[in-house]
């Protein structure tokens, strides 16, 4: 059988061409305009605030990939941050208690978003846009309104020590961005994920338990929103019941610039990682020249956008 | 004589008020090729997907080289174990992922990352599914292709290799000739003929009655929800088969 088709390079590649450019391109933009850009220091505290969102990247890259969505990331972290600030400060147990109180928190209430979303049925959009909203309203009620400080200096070496010169939560982030990558890229659960977000009906012919698939994507999600929690308590010594409103629109921005597709079948977590990266670098640099914070959150949302456009034009051409 | 392959007694199916399905019987032998007609929505597709196990069954017993299948269905997975395969109308396939990946789809062979780890073994995936798409006679650019980027009849080609790698004793085909070329049409009548050969049992459900009547033994034909006709190929006629089909008889 004649085939039409042009040479082309085999596969999606692990990382876009792409991504990459723009994030190289950025950073050489940064350290042309924005003082002090250029620094150890600098990429440091870079890589430091992008973790935590990084961590919320992974599970939104999970989710994505099996044309799922998360909303309710954010108020998980919360809910995470204060569980483990309760156990360990108020009811005074032991920290490694606090730390497992917390992920579980998070576990539990993603279990719940993949009960709704894949056994009763319920769009992913409704369930975790209610659990946004639920969540927060546990984080407020479990913390009574108000931060816990004091947090267990074990908890908060996780967020403020530094190992090698290099942060703890740079090291959480990077060590779970290389698990997830090769979970995602490498094992059946992240082939099973790419493909239910690609074609439902395939994965369920051919064996795939769809239902109980996308019950542990929830599950993963959660957790790791609970993870990221517990480092974002600890870095600013607070479990606060009002921590990450709205992070999990960036965590979505760094996966969808990063490559993953929106609508299912796509993405890689090192893909996320440039993508976390890009976001990162352009608010450092930002922040450096001094432009006010209005005019950063219009930037990411542009980004946003403009890497939805790019990667439409894309599929378009591809046919 | 032996058993037949698969036996189906008395199966009832309904969604809702409508009963697509009122007792349906029959039986197939190991390497006999099965034509199974019927109009729209005689439930010719809601009785494969039952012997798939990707629907259930309200009444009635399906027995599979001899033994029973587990009221009141089996999962896909358990299906496709027994040695049951089908190629779908709509292929089933995940175009953004690569042809290995969906020749395996499901059944990806694993190794121990650092002794423990699971992960998929892709050269060994890869070059099984170049075999495969091979032994097809099917040409491919690279296995590692998506398959959303390769024309229909090679996409066919993929959907095929992944119901026969796994050593099938059934394969069901539903219209697998509608959308192709007419040499790509004799390329699956021929086939379905190797497979008959090779002892492998086929349900083909096809609208075209000459693909049906050139490679098949006998003919099943549903309507509403019955079995209206089982004649065997060399026993009957176009007319006759039309016939029974739209409710003539």
């Amino acid at each position: 059988m004649q085939t039409f088709l042009p040479p082309r390079p085999s596969q999606s590649p692990t990382v876009r061409l792409e991504s990459v450019l723009v994030l190289v391109g950025l950073a050489l933009a940064m350290a042309l305009l924005a003082p002090n850009f250029l620094s150890l220091s600098n990429f440091l505290n870079i890589l430091l605030a992008t973790s935590v969102i990084g961590v919320l990247a992974i599970a939104a890259t999970f989710v994505l990939c099996a044309a799922g969505l998360d909303l309710s990331l954010g108020s998980v972290l919360a809910v995470a941050g204060v569980t483990s600030g309760v156990l360990c400060v108020n009811l005074g147990l032991p920290w490694p208690l606090g730390l497992l109180g917390g992920l579980l928190a998070g576990g539990l209430l993603g279990l719940v978003n993949g009960l709704l979303v894949a056994r009763a049925g319920i769009p992913a959009f409704i369930v975790t846009l209610g659990m946004l909203s639920v969540a927060r309203g546990l984080a407020l009620i479990i913390a009574d309104g108000k931060p816990v400080y004091g947090l267990p200096l074990a908890i908060t070496f996780l967020g403020q020590g530094r190992f090698l010169g290099i942060p703890m939560p740079v090291w959480v982030f990077l060590f779970l961005v290389i698990i997830f990558h090769l979970i995602l890229s490498r094992t059946r659960f992240g082939r099973y994920t790419l493909v239910i977000g690609d074609n439902e009906m395939a994965a369920r012919v051919t064996g795939i338990d769809v239902s109980k698939h996308k019950i542990r994507l929830y599950m993963l999600s959660g957790a790791l929103a609970g993870l990221a929690g517990l480092l974002f308590a600890a870095r600013v010594n607070a479990a606060d019941p009002t921590a990450g409103v709205s992070y999990e629109l960036s965590a979505i921005t760094a996966a969808v610039i990063g490559g993953t597709n929106l609508f299912g079948g796509r993405g890689t977590v090192i893909g996320t990682l440039i993508g976390a990266l890009i976001m990162g670098v352009l608010q450092n640099g930002l922040n450096l020249m001094a432009v006010p914070s209005f005019y950063q959150q219009v930037a990411i949302g542009a980004i946003l956008v403009l890497a939805v456009w790019l990667d439409r034009a894309r599929d378009r051409r591809r046919v | 004589m032996s058993r037949p392959l698969l036996e189906l007694r008395e199966v009832t199916k309904r969604f809702g008020a409508v009963e697509v399905l009122q007792g349906v019987s029959f039986s197939l032998e190991r390497g006999e090729v099965l034509g199974l007609l019927g109009d729209n929505g005689a439930g010719k597709s809601t009785l494969m997907k039952i012997i798939t196990g990707v629907y259930s069954l309200d009444s009635g017993e399906i027995v599979f080289d001899g033994t029973p299948i587990p009221y009141p269905q089996h999962s896909p997975r358990e299906a496709r174990n027994l040695g049951i395969e089908m190629i779908y109308q709509d292929l089933a396939l995940a175009k953004q992922q690569d042809v290995a990946a969906n020749v395996f789809l499901g059944q990806e062979p694993v190794y121990r990352f650092l002794g423990f780890w699971p992960m998929i073994d892709k050269p060994k995936m890869e070059a099984e599914a170049q075999a495969a798409i091979t032994r097809l006679g099917a040409r491919i650019p690279s296995v590692r292709y998506p398959v959303g980027q390769l024309s229909g009849g090679q996409q066919q080609s993929v959907a095929i290799a992944r119901a026969l790698t796994f050593g099938p004793k059934l394969v069901i085909m539903d219209e697998p000739t509608a959308a192709l070329a007419v040499r790509e049409v004799e390329h699956v009548l021929e086939l379905i003929h190797k497979l008959k050969m090779q002892g492998i049992s086929i349900i083909l459900i096809s609208h075209r009655l000459p693909d049906v009547f050139a490679v098949t033994d006998r003919i099943l034909v549903l309507r509403q929800g019955t079995v209206v006709a089982d004649e065997r190929t060399s026993q009957t006629n176009m007319s006759n088969v039309v016939a029974h089909i739209v409710g003539a008889h």
